[in-house]
């Protein structure tokens, strides 16, 4: 039943169209996105076509740099959290009962899918003075007086933390599902409690998905723009903030495309270096 | 119980609760009495809600995320649902590249694939059309349905096709009375799950047509920065509910595990 080609060139038709859709308002909006990065920026939303390096220069300039430097701890700190709390919580979803699991999957997606709009300004809402945990450390008595606790570093890391999560049970959801439930009994059989066989087993069982799971959250975290600006102070913003802020605010088109041609960089690379460890994993 | 099982039961709870707390205060704080950002609530007042319906000025936003949403799945499953049939009938090297094709968006940050929509559409001078963030968002989501169909195709049973085939039906035969009513429930997964990222969407809709069109996202933004305002928790729970309903539909009439990618037991 499963042909190798069609017979007549005329089959080709169905797919023609969505690959002329894909190419047309994918690939091509792309390549402009590459050249704008090479025209000269004249201000307030102009710009010159003619081929210049200088947007490309200021990528090396302080200011470039500390926001490289604030994206990268933040992406970093939040994959760490991300798969340190994600990693275990998977690991009982897909232990717990079908109706258990259907559950938490249909709360991640939501949390995963809703507007980053939405997530900052429960966050912020959560983190205030008059609505938030301030309210409860202070009937708590934690604290004398409640107090605010956004915006902060602190804060950007529990939002983006809050939804690189769900981005992270959904990438391991697969993998763990797939665990031979006769591998922790083997362990136990052996003597070990069911926390040591998580911990001497399972992880270590783990170490490749870990790893891509762990590049992956980064990469997903670099693309969060709302949290750090709802959250954070512009000295936590990330790239992603000061690419749209460019674009939009500063009217710098072939700044902001140079910056995008960058962080894809960086995201390629790190997608490639994913292939190579899973490459490595499957092998070892 | 042994100790490893109530702290791993307690860790559990623990990292539910966390996750569903902010939408409890934001709840809470909708039906606050006054115009006042507080948690416990003071007093009780749906009247927030009223104003999400009513009041033009969250209205449009409303109707505006709703018309893109619904117009940009559409789509998406329209240029989806060739290339998965496409790539279950044959197995070309073709297929596989406008598969992978469709795959990129997703893969990438966001901010990016919304900076080449905007250069592009103003090269052109289609900025700030509506049609554009239709198209974009059907785009950068595409790789949705591909997913839930190509699941989808790989379920079918060939020996239905086959059987329907000798005893004479034409491709297209073949299609509308054996292969569409079983793929069905991926058709409307695929659907739904654009439906619901588009509407969240804030990035690519801003880059396209943020200087003309507010969307509701745009809108609790905006509000956000210019001072608090009951209707924004009002707007969040609706958005909330609808997506965890939608979710929920999706689960209830397809396998939620195995679309994302448990192994079926």
């Amino acid at each position: 039943m499963i042909q190798s080609r069609p017979r007549t060139p005329l089959g080709y038709l169905p797919i023609l169209l969505p690959a002329f859709a894909l190419i047309a308002f994918y690939i091509v909006p792309f390549g402009s996105m590459v050249g704008m990065s090479f025209f000269h920026n004249l201000g307030g939303g102009a710009y010159e076509e003619v081929f210049t390096l200088e947007n490309y220069a200021r990528l090396v300039s302080p200011f470039f740099l500390s926001v490289l430097g604030t994206s990268f701890e933040v992406a970093f700190l939040v994959a760490l959290f991300a798969i340190v709390i994600g990693f275990p919580f998977t690991y009982l979803l897909v232990n717990a009962r079908r109706g258990t699991q259907v559950f938490w999957l249909i709360v991640m997606l939501s949390v995963l899918s809703l507007s980053e709009a939405i997530i900052g300004f429960a966050w912020s809402t959560l983190l205030s003075r008059t609505a938030g945990i301030g309210v409860l450390f202070e009937a708590l008595g934690l604290t004398e007086k409640a107090q605010s606790y956004a915006p902060s570093l602190g804060a950007v890391l529990a939002g983006v933390t809050y939804i690189a999560m769900p981005y992270a049970v959904l990438l391991l959801y697969p993998i763990l599902s797939r665990i031979e439930p006769d591998i922790e009994q083997a362990s136990r059989t052996l003597g070990a409690s069911p926390l040591r066989a998580f911990f001497n087993v399972i992880v270590p069982m783990h170490r490749t998905p870990i790893v891509v799971s762990f590049v992956m959250i980064f990469v997903f975290t670099l693309g969060s723009y709302l949290l750090p600006q709802i959250l954070g102070r512009p000295t936590n913003w990330t790239l992603s903030v000061v690419i749209s802020d460019q674009a939009l605010l500063q009217s710098n088109m072939p700044f902001a495309a140079a910056l995008s041609i960058f962080l894809m960089t960086v995201t390629i690379l790190l997608v490639l270096l994913v292939t190579l460890i899973n490459r490595k994993g499957a092998k070892a | 119980m042994k100790l490893g099982k109530i702290l791993s039961t307690l860790f559990f709870w623990i990292v539910g609760i966390v996750t569903i707390a902010p939408f409890v205060v934001i709840a809470g704080v909708s039906v606050n009495e006054r115009k006042s950002l507080t948690f416990p609530p003071e007093g009780f007042n749906l009247g927030w809600y009223g104003d999400l319906f009513l009041d033009a000025e969250w209205r449009e936003p409303l109707m505006t995320s709703l018309t893109i949403a619904i117009c940009a799945s559409l789509l998406a499953v329209l240029i989806a649902f060739p290339v998965a049939w496409f790539n279950w009938r044959y197995r070309t090297g073709f297929g596989k590249l406008v598969a992978g094709l469709g795959a990129m968006p997703f893969l990438l940050p966001p901010v990016i694939t919304a900076m080449g929509f905007l250069t592009f559409f103003i090269i052109l001078g289609y900025y700030g059309e509506f049609w554009t963030v239709v198209v974009a968002h059907a785009i950068f989501l595409v790789t949705l349905p591909l997913v839930s169909l190509s699941l989808g195709f790989e379920d079918i049973d060939t020996s239905l096709v086959e059987a329907s085939r000798s005893m004479g039906a034409s491709e297209t035969t073949v299609l509308r009375t054996v292969v569409l009513p079983m793929i069905r429930p991926y058709v409307i997964s695929g659907f739904c799950f654009v439906f619901v990222i588009s509407l969240n969407e804030y990035i690519i809709a801003v880059m396209t047509v943020g200087a003309v069109f507010e969307t509701l996202p745009m809108k609790i933004f905006n509000a956000l920065r210019y001072g608090y305002t009951p209707v924004m928790a009002a707007a969040s729970v609706v958005f909330v509910a609808s997506t965890v309903l939608i979710f929920s539909l999706v689960a209830a009439f397809s396998d939620l595990p195995k679309l994302l990618g448990a192994r079926s037991k």
